[in-house]
Parts: structure tokens; C-alpha cells; sequence
């Protein structure tokens, strides 16, 4: 079981109070305007040691365990915006982990270390418009001329992507098919030939920009290769379950206080004569809200544990993820439904959390894609 | 420049825990966190030192069961090491009491440039300590100083006064009270918390001070809390309904309540 120390309450006071102030009372405007100043605030979060918890010191991270990137993801979750908790966590655990683990040392100075900092905005670039669950589907193509890849095509859905300084990119460098013959390359977006084609609008995570990109003769040297040539697509699977296992911190922190809230408005709420919360309905639906959340959270645990323990965590990562997710959108919905009128406008919470943590059951891998992974893990497949 | 900041741990404001109807004072046997008062204090501080570009701040605090919570905050925000004055002896202290194991505690800590305090804690509210402290280490007090500098052997102070602020110095050492909210206290970052993990808390008894236990606690206490009362419900506020003349009805109570 985790251990908790006084640094981590120590350290869960710190990212809430960093919430609570440098995040919530913008994050208004923010959903307004669509996107948010990630430089500003990255670099006061890097100032703070927030955006590379458990990297190696040696480019500027903290080296800790895994628990304090729990704790991390888990108040980031209960921001006021999840679009925004989102894209730092695509800076934290989706666009530079590949890079720390595989990253030449040349790599990790010139591009992890100002990530770390919050010096440098980091995008991961895997989905297109035709490939998003099926990341072997994927078309943007590297090919190599001299001591250049030379890059064309275009990904989708690229969060921060209208303010990035650096894309991990993942291309098709040989012809093989499927699996094989993809790369991880690190494309600045100063290169010539890139240009943000579209700012998405977005049903929610609107605090968040999200983009789709083009890629036209786009050159960068070979040797912003993560890793192995070829290996892309492995490495990225990889780089996965760092995404699936902090998604699942976030909702299990943002599900904690969406519940929290219902409960303190449904005590407030009259009708009928009592509170809300006198109806034995909305106490119990609520208390199953509560049970599953002890379960994820638990779950999470474990995981955090086996990662600790530097374990391969991929079936757990793909439950945590799945579950956590599900959980947030049962739990958005109750908000709205609990909170009636006030539930469905934007003057209060829920609307935004109702359209926010939608998401989680699509981005990071879908829950279908997550229970094929469970499907043939477990041998539940049908040939 | 060395800096020494009392800093008090305190039940959380935001649960608070209960009174004890034997002692009339606040149960202490919680979890104790740094008294947000004191954060500015340790900002400045820490500030201070910054801008000396050398010396360290020192935290002195007196809590009953070897307590750190609220310590170890504050070497997380950067400050270097700690003295903790712990003793079952000054359960029931008051102010004076209070004031001369912090005024020994302080002497403990090393040679100080500058001690400073909060005007008050927000738990027990005297608002007395910073000066008795003054006055048992003969040193010059200033209060309510909404900023702080030293240049040479002078501190030079802007003390908060109703219509603005007051220029003020002493020779230093002396003893400065800092008022709430004058600066952002920083969060304790990573790496701070990290090293708060291994920075050094001196902790001391009552007899290690070389005070006598009569002089504090119950037993030296010349003050005594005769009774409690439950605060009264704050009654409900008027609500003004704007028709367009809104703002007439706001203006007209706050001229009966001869604000305006
Ligand atoms: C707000 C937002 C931010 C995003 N940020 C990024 C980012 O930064 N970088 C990035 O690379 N991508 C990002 N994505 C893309 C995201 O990862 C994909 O949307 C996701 O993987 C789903 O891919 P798709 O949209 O192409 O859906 P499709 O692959 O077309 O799938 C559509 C639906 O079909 C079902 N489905 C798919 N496969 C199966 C299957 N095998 N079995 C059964 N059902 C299936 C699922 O219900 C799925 O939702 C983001 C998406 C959103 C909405």
C-alpha cells in the first residue's frame, strides 16, 4: 500500500493553493477566450518544481516517486477548468515522458530541461484526422534526406497546439506497415512548413486550445529521433500510460469535489418541505458515487505503487483510466440532473464540469479502446 | 543577515476543533499547521535575506507535543533551521509567559539582525507578545510594518497607520511586528519541501531555556480567562432591491450608520 508522508500533504497544499490562485479565478475567461497563457502559467509552475515531478534531476526534475504526481494530478483535477488541468498534463505526462525515458542527452538539455522549467509549451501530435483509435492508421509521413527527416501531413486534435514550442510528433519513417516503422521526432514549431491550420471549437475543455496541424516539407535534423528509429510506435504506446494513469488522477480528484459540492447544495436545496438531500434517491445514488470512488482511488494506489516500484503497470493504467473516466461522466451527470435548473445553466459548476469530463471517456484512448486492450489481455477475444 | 521569525502552529482555521470548557482555551492536542499571519513574517524574512544576499532566517516557535507541522511549512518556504520549545510545563502560558520563553528561544537561535513577528496570532489574538518580547531583550519594537529594510545597523521600517504609513527606524536589533497581507507569502515548492525533510528543528524544554516552570504555564500565568461564550450569530444583512434608485437607498444607510 502507498505510503503518505507529511511532504505529500505538504506537497497537496502547495498544487491547492496554486489552484486556488493562479488558476480558478481566471479560468473564466479562459473558457471564455478559449485557450489559456500556458507560458505564464508553466513557468510559474516550473518555478515551483510542478512540471517534471519525477524526471531525473539531471534535467532540472525532481526525482520523486510516483505518489507526488498523483497527488499533482489528483488537485489539478479539482481546478475549475479542466481544459486547462488537461493541457498540463499533456506538458507533465503525454508530450515529454517518451522524451525522458528514450532522449538523447542532447534531446533532453535542448527540450526537456525548458519543458521542466516551464520555459518551452509541449504538444503531443499522434492523432489525425483519420487515425485517432488506431494509431498504426496513422499517415504523416518523415522521410529522410541526408541528416533531415523531411515531414508531411497533418495530426488533429493537438491540445495546445496553437501555442507549442515543440511537438512530439509520431510519423510513419519507413514503409512497413501497421506497427512498425513509426518514429518519435521532436518537430519545433518554428520550422518552415509548419502552420497551425484550425483552432478547434470544442463542446468542452474549452479553457484548453486544441488544433489541427499541417506539416509541409517541414525539415528537422535526424537526430531529433526519440530514441530508436522504427520504434515509435512502441515508445509511444509506452508514453500511454503515463496519459491514461494521469487522466485518471485528475478524475478521481475532480469526481472527489463534483460529489463533495452535489452534497453541499442538495443539504442547502429545499423542496418538498426538507432539503434535497433528505431523499433517500439522491443519498444513495450518491453514496455509489462514493463507493466506486474509493475504488479508483485504490486502484490508483496500486498503480502508483507497482510504479514505484518501476513495474510495468499497462493493465492496471488501462482499468484506472477506463473506470476513472466513466466514473466523472456518471458523476457530471448527476451534478446536472441534482442540481436541476442551476445544473444546466453556466452560472454554476456542473455545466461546465457535465461538458468537460466527457472527454475522458474519448481522449487519452477510448473507453473502447481501453476494453479492447482488456479484451485481449484477459483472452476474451473471438478467434 | 541572519533573521529569526516566531512563528505559532495553530488548530486549522478551517477546523478549528473545540474549546476546552476546563481550561477555556483552545484544544491543541490536533494536527497543527503554520498560522497563515505568520507566512508574511516568513516572506519577508526570507525576502530580507534575499536581498542581503547572505545569512539565514531561523524559526522559533513554542508548541505543545513536539509539534512541526507547521515548522516544517516554513522551511519549506526557505527558511534554514528551527527552534521548537516544547514542554507539557507551558500548557495554560499567557502572553508574558508566552513572550519570555520566545525572548530565551530567541537568544538560542544565534545572533539576529532582525526578530520578526506577526501583530497577532489568529488564534489567540493578545497581540501583545511582539512587544513583551521587546521589552524582556531590551530591544527597540516597531509594529504594524507593512514593509521592512536594513541598511547598515538601522532597520528602516513603513509602518501601516489608518491614513497611510508612518517612516520609522531603529537600531537594529530590534523587533518587528509584520501586519497580515503585506506581502505573497511563496508556496512551498518541491524542492523546498524536499529539504524542509532535513533541516535541522532544535528542540528545547522549559529547563533547557534555564527558565524556572513556575515562571510560564498554568503556574506563572498572571492572567486568567474567567469565561467563554459562543461569538452571537451575526444577524441577517438588509437586502437593498435596485428599482434604478438602488444606489440612493445604499448611500442614505450608510449616511444613518455616519460612514459617509
Ligand atoms: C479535447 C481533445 C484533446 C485531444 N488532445 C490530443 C492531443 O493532444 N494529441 C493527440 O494526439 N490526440 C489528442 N486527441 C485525440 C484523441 O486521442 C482521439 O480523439 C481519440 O483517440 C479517439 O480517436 P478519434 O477521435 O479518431 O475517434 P475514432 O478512432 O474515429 O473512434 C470513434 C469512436 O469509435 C469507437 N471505437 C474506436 N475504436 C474502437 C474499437 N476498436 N472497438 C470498438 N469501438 C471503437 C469509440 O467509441 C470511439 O470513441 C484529443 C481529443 C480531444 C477531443
Amino acid at each position: 500500500m502507498l505510503e503518505f508522508t507529511e511532504g505529500h500533504e505538504m506537497f497537496r497544499n502547495t498544487v491547492r493553493e496554486f489552484v486556488g490562485k493562479e488558476i480558478d479565478p481566471h479560468a473564466d475567461a479562459w473558457e471564455e477566450s478559449g485557450s489559456f497563457p500556458a507560458r505564464e502559467l508553466f513557468s510559474k509552475m516550473g518555478q515551483l518544481g510542478l512540471l517534471g515531478l519525477t524526471y531525473d534531476e539531471r534535467w532540472g526534475g525532481g526525482g520523486s516517486d510516483t505518489t507526488y504526481k498523483m497527488i499533482l494530478g489528483e488537485e489539478l483535477g479539482r481546478c475549475a477548468s479542466l481544459g486547462v488541468a488537461m493541457a498540463i498534463s499533456v506538458q507533465t505526462d503525454m508530450a515529454t515522458p517518451a522524451l525522458h525515458r528514450y532522449g538523447s542527452d542532447e534531446l533532453r538539455e535542448k527540450y526537456l530541461r525548458p519543458a521542466i522549467a516551464g520555459e518551452m509549451v509541449t504538444s503531443i501530435a499522434v492523432s489525425e484526422p483519420d487515425a485517432g483509435s488506431d494509431v498504426a492508421g496513422i499517415r504523416t509521413r518523415a522521410v529522410q534526406d541526408g541528416d533531415e527527416w523531411v515531414i508531411n501531413g497533418t495530426k488533429m486534435w493537438i491540445t495546445s497546439g496553437t501555442q507549442s514550442d515543440w511537438l512530439c510528433l509520431l510519423a510513419r519513417t519507413s514503409d512497413e506497415g501497421g506497427y512498425r516503422g513509426m518514429s518519435q521526432i521532436i518537430v519545433p514549431t518554428d520550422t518552415p512548413g509548419f502552420s497551425v491550420s484550425r483552432k478547434l471549437d470544442k463542446l468542452g475543455m474549452r479553457g484548453s486550445d486544441t488544433a489541427e496541424l499541417s506539416f509541409d516539407d517541414c525539415r528537422v535534423p535526424v537526430s531529433n529521433t526519440i530514441g530508436e528509429p522504427g520504434r515509435g510506435f512502441q515508445q509511444q504506446m509506452a508514453q500511454f500510460q503515463d496519459e491514461r494513469m494521469i487522466a485518471a488522477y485528475q478524475m478521481v480528484g475532480a469526481t472527489e469535489l463534483a460529489l463533495q459540492r452535489t452534497v453541499e447544495y442538495l443539504k442547502e436545496r429545499v423542496a418538498f418541505g426538507s432539503p434535497l438531500l433528505a431523499n433517500q434517491h439522491l443519498q444513495y445514488s450518491l453514496a455509489e458515487v462514493a463507493a466506486e470512488l474509493d475504488l479508483n482511488r485504490h486502484h490508483n494506489w496500486v498503480t502508483v505503487a507497482k510504479a514505484n516500484r518501476g513495474e510495468d503497470f499497462t493493465r492496471e493504467a488501462t482499468v484506472a483510466k477506463l473506470c476513472a473516466a466513466r466514473l466523472g461522466r456518471r458523476m457530471a451527470d448527476l451534478a446536472v440532473q441534482y442540481h436541476g435548473g442551476m445544473g444546466y445553466v453556466e452560472e454554476l459548476w456542473p455545466a461546465r464540469f457535465f461538458r468537460d469530463a466527457r472527454l475522458w471517456s474519448i481522449g487519452g484512448g477510448a473507453d473502447e479502446v481501453m476494453l479492447r486492450t482488456l479484451a485481449r489481455m484477459n483472452g476474451i477475444i473471438g478467434d | 543577515m541572519n533573521v529569526v521569525v516566531c512563528v505559532k502552529q495553530i488548530p486549522d482555521p478551517a477546523d478549528p476543533g473545540a474549546l476546552d470548557p476546563n481550561t477555556k482555551t483552545l484544544k491543541r492536542d490536533v494536527k497543527l499547521i503554520l498560522d497563515e499571519s505568520d507566512s508574511y513574517g516568513v516572506e519577508m524574512a526570507l525576502q530580507l535575506v534575499d536581498t542581503a544576499g547572505g545569512g539565514e532566517v531561523t524559526l522559533v516557535s513554542m508548541a505543545p507535543n513536539s509539534e512541526v507541522g507547521g515548522l516544517r511549512t516554513a522551511l519549506a518556504m526557505g527558511a534554514a533551521k528551527a527552534v521548537l520549545v516544547s514542554d507539557e510545563a507551558l500548557a495554560g502560558s499567557d502572553a508574558l509567559g508566552t513572550s519570555k520563553v520566545l525572548a530565551k528561544a530567541i537568544e538560542r537561535a544565534g545572533e539576529a539582525d532582525l526578530i520578526i513577528t506577526a501583530t497577532e496570532s489568529s488564534d489567540g489574538y493578545t497581540g501583545t507578545v511582539p512587544e513583551q518580547i521587546a521589552e524582556l531583550m531590551g530591544l527597540p519594537s516597531i509594529t504594524f510594518a507593512k514593509s521592512i529594510a536594513v541598511e547598515g545597523g538601522t532597520v528602516k521600517v513603513q509602518r501601516q497607520t489608518e491614513a497611510g504609513y508612518d517612516d520609522v527606524e531603529a537600531p537594529t536589533p530590534a523587533v518587528v511586528s509584520v501586519t497580515a497581507g503585506v506581502v505573497e507569502p511563496r508556496y512551498p515548492s518541491f524542492k523546498g519541501i524536499m529539504a524542509a525533510k532535513s533541516k535541522p528543528v532544535d528542540e528545547v524544554t522549559v529547563a533547557d531555556l534555564g527558565i524556572d516552570a513556575s515562571q510560564v504555564g498554568w503556574a506563572g500565568a498572571g492572567q486568567e480567562i474567567l469565561e467563554i461564550a459562543a461569538a452571537e450569530e451575526r444577524e441577517a444583512g438588509t437586502i437593498v432591491e435596485d428599482d434604478g434608485e438602488g444606489f440612493q437607498k445604499i448611500v442614505d444607510y450608510l449616511a444613518e450608520l455616519k460612514v459617509i
